[in-house]
């Protein structure tokens, strides 16, 4: 009962910092159980990703199964030599940043867009119905959507193809030609991704304080004016932080996707760096140089994303870290 | 600019800029919508529709003679029978893992007394941007011996910073201080305080979780590329792979009724339109029928990944 009275009179609740060593260790101690509770995660995040990291050095070395990590002679810089010098070279970079801004470019002001409209629409079926038919295609899995992809392209049972022949075009087989796939590999992503990306607008949005958009409407603001000086700026900071996000995997373009899109004869403009390194790795069971070449990939996206963070530290408040 | 300020504000009528303006926004919703369902409609008529019909464009909204072939070759393949039960197992299992990792850590990590808690989240999130690469993971998985084991498939994704932080922010929100603090004076125990206390009242979170990861499960095929080459333990999304994309509607030649008759193959050439058609429907069956009611659910999940900000 005494224990009782006597922290009831401390100030500090008792779960903030004691200052006394003595309060710490105990602290500690008594908490073991809530270390066995995170230990999975923690075992987890250090054997699956940690665990990688150290197994990275292969790119430095020529790695061979038989010798294992440790054991395989270090080679330094030659695989990243020769990629550099590879005749492929500057066509996987091309490809794999240019499908990487195209997607940003078309695929990043689009949700914005969807969550303004949708937010000047009150609350009610059409609403409703428009948000949950667009969050819909993100929950297929890539596999259908490339199927569908495939499939609505067919040149000879598409309905692309029939509906481009019913108004006197000519068929084409889209999925063939290189020029094309940048186009179709952003166009099937925007539409599976659009709707639910733009959830995080919306959550923002609703944020927003209702009297400011009172206030504006009383000084005879149009709607089209609200948005562009409430609603847009108060999407800035949320805005910036995925912008920033998205460059950091600016070389890690959708290799899932890309993998399944591609074909021979697509191949000029479909091959990226990252299904290059599954490749070589996998199929070819070059595993150093591939791993190298994942380095290089990710060295890049590092690089790119501190870099884009500390402009937008220079020029917003906003930044990732 | 000013016009006189009017007291009662829900009076203001639209100004003609105004409605016009909404009028744009509601031709771009619809749009938006049209865009999108008709692709989701025409696939869902095409199963059912007689493939000259759906070859030939003349179908292309609603069914047009409609024949259950589709389906019922469907039904017979036993590779998309193993692939779906493969599937529901990798996706139950996986899943629980997922709970079992995910939650406990989002709680402590909410605790404000835990003493590691920065150097935890700080260890978390720059996996988020250094990862070893696909190489080294694949070695790492290789060397454990998970090769061609669903273990390959679950253990690597065991969970996801994005996630933890998400049940994070659920429990510091919703989990007020004083209930600890009372748990703790009358003497119960870290483990005490999270199965009596913190589990009953986190079914929100964990349904959240449990369909996140469900539907991550569900839709994977890269890894199990990657780890598993015993085909009868492709998950369905293998399976699919091969049906859709890599056009190859013999995957089991002993279940389709494949003797060499000029006209079968011709018939087998046409059904194949519309079978893909139906191997869609049929792969994304269970999402199609959960989503709608919990819809609510996985945006809640959202919203509540973006407070943190």
């Amino acid at each position: 009962m005494e224990k009782l009275s006597t922290n009831m009179g401390s100030e500090t609740s008792t779960l903030t910092q004691r200052s006394s060593a003595k309060d710490r260790l105990k602290k500690i101690a008594s908490s073991w159980q809530l270390y066995v509770l995170i230990l999975p995660a923690f075992i987890y995040f250090i054997v699956f990703h940690y665990g990688p990291m150290y197994g990275v050095q292969i790119a430095f070395k020529n790695y061979m199964p038989s010798l294992g990590i440790w054991g395989s002679p270090w080679v330094g810089f030659a695989h990243f030599k020769r990629f550099f010098d590879s005749y492929y070279f500057w066509e996987l970079i091309r490809n794999t940043v240019g499908i990487s801004l195209y997607s940003l470019i078309v695929g990043f002001p689009l949700p914005i867009i969807l969550a303004l409209a949708l937010n000047e629409v009150k609350d009610g079926p059409f609403k409703k119905t428009v948000q949950t038919i667009t969050y819909a295609p993100h929950f297929i899995s890539v596999v259908v959507i490339v199927g569908m992809v495939i499939a609505f392209l067919s040149p000879s049972s598409g309905i692309l193809n029939n509906a481009l022949q019913f108004l006197g075009f000519e068929s084409k087989a889209y999925m063939e030609d290189p020029a094309w796939f940048k186009t179709i590999y952003v166009l099937s992503g925007v539409w599976q991704s659009t709707g639910w990306s733009s959830v995080i607008y919306m959550a923002a949005l609703s944020g927003i304080d209702p009297q400011l958009h009172e206030a504006a409407t009383i000084d005879g603001a149009s709607r089209l004016q609200r948005l562009w000086n409430i609603n847009l700026p108060y999407l800035m900071p949320t805005m910036i932080i995925l912008l920033i996000m998205n460059f950091g995997s600016v070389m890690s373009v959708g290799h899932e996707k890309v993998l399944l899109m591609q074909n021979p004869l697509n191949m000029p403009s479909s091959n990226i760096i990252a299904t290059f390194t599954y490749q070589q790795g996998l199929l070819d069971a070059q595993f150093s140089y591939a791993a190298a070449i994942g380095l290089f990939n990710s060295a890049i996206n590092a690089v790119l994303l501190l870099f884009v963070n500390k402009i937008s530290k220079k020029v917003s408040e906003t930044s990732l870290f | 600019m000013s016009s006189v300020a009017v007291i009662k504000k829900s009076t203001i009528k639209e100004s003609k800029t105004d409605r016009i303006f909404l009028a744009i926004i509601y031709a771009m919703l619809i749009f938006a919508l049209v865009i999108v369902a008709y692709p989701l409609i025409y696939i869902a008529s095409a199963s059912v529709s007689d493939p000259s019909v759906v070859n030939s464009g003349e179908m292309w909204l609603w069914p047009k003679e409609v024949t259950f072939e589709g389906y019922t070759t469907i039904l017979r393949n036993k590779d998309i029978w193993r692939g779906y039960i493969n599937t529901v197992v990798y996706t139950v299992v996986g899943t629980s893992v997922n709970l079992f990792v995910t939650i406990p850590a989002g709680y402590v990590l909410s605790r404000k007394d835990f003493p590691l808690k920065g150097i935890f989240t700080r260890m978390m999130v720059i996996t988020m941007f250094i990862s070893g690469g696909m190489i080294p993971s694949y070695i790492l998985v290789n060397n454990l011996g998970l090769t061609n084991s669903m273990w390959a498939l679950i253990l690597p994704g065991a969970a996801s910073v994005y996630n933890i932080v998400v049940t994070r922010t659920f429990f510091q929100s919703s989990i007020p201080d004083e209930l600890t603090e009372a748990a703790i004076m009358d003497g119960a125990s870290n483990f005490k305080i999270f199965s009596a206390v913190v589990l009953p009242l986190s079914k929100p979170i964990v349904a959240v979780m449990a369909l996140f990861y469900g539907v991550g499960h569900w839709n994977q095929y890269f890894e199990a590329l990657l780890y598993i080459d015993d085909r009868s333990k492709y998950p369905l999304q293998m399976v699919l792979r091969e049906i859709l994309v890599l056009q190859d509607l013999s995957s089991n030649p002993s279940t389709m009724m494949s003797e060499a008759t000029a006209e079968y193959l011709n018939q087998q050439q046409n059904l194949s339109a519309i079978i893909k058609y139906g191997v869609m429907i049929v792969a994304t069956l269970p999402i199609i029928m959960v989503y709608p009611f919990l819809q609510k659910y996985f945006v809640k999940g959202v919203m509540l990944g973006s407070l943190k900000g």
